[in-house]
């Protein structure tokens, strides 16, 4: 008995400490400059983790990202839990009606989604527009269909089963897949629809990246759709994609870059798919982070404001861009970045604005 | 100065209204949250198929679900069934406290200590390849891969409770058959079958239980497709892996209807356990 009041008077004791001490820390952290805080997106998410570490080693600003998925960070902002927020699709007009004040969107980086399979001993794959539809559609259900051999003349595709792997969970990288996939193909989008989560007609759903990459890699004659990123970190084999103007292009750096060489609207709200450009690759995507336009909330300080703005211009300026690349993802062209600063320049303080130009 | 009487009454006290709190609370907030999806389809959110989570044509059916968590529990425990029995009888009857049978008892209770995610590890790198290399499927992922792997994680359940029945049959009565020219076989058909039959019964209950609202290793082997499994070796989904994959995106409607299937499947774990209990409050 005597033991098990010793055990709660010293439970009690360490829950007091631990209280203290947090107390103590977010004292001292507002006590100095700022602490930026951020949530959503995981598609960016290796980006993200990089380049707010090296400023925070730069300025000594603490800055810290929840990768919740773009849903929760557009909630995290929505309930103003967070100084900005990340999505991989961007908010449409009913969307940001939703929001309390205006928000605005800048992009940050570019990435894309790269059709992963496995077939053993072939590592060049062609899939047409047409071939596409037909596999994700489940009309295609053995690599040595006509329809395959002829997107890849001189190949000699085997004959194996073709297994579909998707997502199982809600994602950004499914927003853009089936983004592109519905400008493809009509039935498509009749079908199965946009979304970060669909009604799929075929195959087997994997968690995450890599889920999906595990599943392609353990299993023979699979495809399935993989976040860029994490797919050039993995070395797995991936496909050729038909874009708009009927070339095949092989995901690079370079090629999803040229995905945002076309004409991109001042507020950069596009979805980057089935670019016009011949060089693009077709299955490619901005990420956003978004935040209010007026910054004076909730009792918010103007450093505050201040230097959320100033990280936001230099995640967009040289040094960050050079990061993203460092993670497998495609810099903003210098017309973007052009663009994103512009909008930049409109986010303000009590109607003055944050960013001298 | 309290007394220590006083003291642990006090403490006794609190821990049970706490844990009572506790279960009342998660009722309520799985009701709370799942107004939205029963408003929206009411009796229907059961029995429709259709699980279609795309914006504007949003709908909602945990049929193919429910059917996922019933028929993998079910291969579960029609495998575990003759394992689970066997091995009772060989720890509560054959060998009954010698020291084989203390070995292959411990062994049984630590399959029960093994983490779900690690029987998943083992399933996806060890099972599903041997699926495939039987021919059974081309991908190995499925209700079958899950149903096994589920059986693996329910036998210590279903064992270690068999063999308490077991050891419980009166030794008198066995004796006494034993007296009478009975053999070994005899005594446990005629026997201990006959005397320890309702325990059994619930030990199986039990373990069914437990198979339906395991998660993580069937997650990582079923498949995760959301349609209602046709065959053996089809993939599918089952209720408590549906939540674990679409939780962190889901909002609205969405999220409405992943705890309405948190709370379909407390209701019916709570009903089997419910059976099971009453069963063994009738011996």
């Amino acid at each position: 008995m005597k033991k098990l009041i010793g055990l709660l008077v010293a439970l009690v004791l360490l829950a007091s400490c631990n209280n203290a001490n947090s107390d103590k820390k977010s004292e001292g952290n507002e006590s100095k400059a700022a602490s930026i805080t951020a949530a959503g997106a995981t598609f960016p998410l290796p980006f993200y983790n990089l380049s707010f570490k090296n400023y925070t080693k730069g300025t000594g600003i603490l800055l810290t990202y929840g990768g919740i998925g773009s849903g929760g960070g557009i909630r995290s902002l929505k309930d103003k839990v967070v100084d900005f927020g990340a999505t991989d699709a961007f908010l449409n007009a009913e969307k940001e009606a939703d929001m309390p004040a205006e928000i605005v969107h800048i992009p940050t980086c570019i990435g894309a989604v790269v059709i992963a399979f496995n077939l053993p001993g072939l590592e060049d794959l062609k899939l047409s527009n047409q071939n596409l539809e037909d596999i994700f559609m489940g009309l295609i259900t053995n690599w040595d269909d006509s329809r395959l051999q002829t997107s890849n003349p001189g190949v000699s595709l085997p004959d194996i089963e073709l297994t579909v792997v998707h997502r199982s969970d809600g994602s950004g990288t499914t927003y853009i897949f089936s983004d592109f996939m519905s400008k493809i193909s009509t039935s498509w989008e009749a079908e199965v629809g946009r979304g970060k989560s669909l009604k799929w007609p075929v195959g087997l759903g994997a968690k995450g990246n890599p889920g999906v990459a595990g599943t392609i890699q353990q299993t023979k004659g699979s495809v399935g759709y993989i976040g860029s990123e994490f797919a050039f970190a993995q070395k797995i084999s991936f496909a050729q994609v038909e874009n708009s103007a009927g070339e095949f292009i092989l995901p690079s750096l370079e090629s999803i870059s040229a995905a945002a060489k076309g004409d991109i609207p001042e507020d950069t709200k596009v979805m980057l798919t089935n670019s016009s450009d011949p060089e693009a690759y077709p299955i490619s995507g901005f990420t956003w982070l978004i935040l209010y336009k007026e910054q004076s909330y909730d009792g918010r300080s103007k450093v505050q404001a201040e230097e959320t703005v100033k990280f936001l211009n230099w995640i967009i300026d040289r040094d960050a861009q050079a990061l993203a690349q460092q993670v497998n993802y495609a810099p903003l062209p210098d017309k973007v970045v052009e663009n994103a600063r512009q909008i930049l320049g409109e986010i303000v303080f009590k109607g003055e604005k944050l960013l001298l130009q | 100065m309290f007394k220590s009487e006083k003291i642990t009454k006090i403490i006794l006290y609190a821990s049970s209204a706490l844990i009572v709190l506790v279960s009342a609370g998660i009722v309520l907030s799985l009701m709370n949250g799942s107004i939205p999806a029963f408003k929206e389809f009411g009796l229907k959110f059961i029995i429709s198929n259709d699980w279609n989570p795309t914006e504007g044509k949003e709908n909602y059916g945990a049929l193919p679900f429910i059917a996922g968590t019933v028929i993998t529990s079910f291969i579960a425990i029609i495998i575990c069934l003759p394992l689970a029995f066997s091995t009772s009888l060989f720890i509560g009857e054959y060998y009954r406290g010698t020291r084989l049978a203390g070995i292959v008892g411990t062994m049984v209770d630590m399959l029960a200590g093994i983490p779900s995610i690690v029987y998943g590890l083992w399933g996806f790198y060890v099972l599903r390849p041997l699926i495939v290399d039987l021919g059974l499927s081309a991908q190995g992922y499925g209700i079958f891969t899950a149903g096994i792997i589920l059986a693996i994680m329910i036998i210590p359940y279903a064992t270690s409770i068999s063999t308490e029945i077991i050891m419980m049959v009166s030794s008198e009565l066995k004796e006494g058959a034993y007296s009478l020219g009975a053999t070994r076989k005899d005594v446990i058909f005629s026997v201990i079958i006959p005397n320890a039959r309702s325990g059994i019964f619930t030990s199986y209950i039990l373990a069914f239980g437990r198979a339906l609202g395991e998660t993580m290793a069937v997650t990582m082997l079923i498949g995760n497709t959301n349609l209602i499994p046709r065959g053996f070796f089809d993939t599918g989904n089952t209720m408590a892996s549906v939540i674990a994959n679409q939780f962190g995106e889901a909002d609205g409607l969405k999220l409405s209807a992943l705890i309405t299937i948190g709370l379909l499947l407390f209701v019916i774990t709570g009903i089997i356990n419910g059976i099971g209990k009453l069963i063994i409050k009738r011996m």
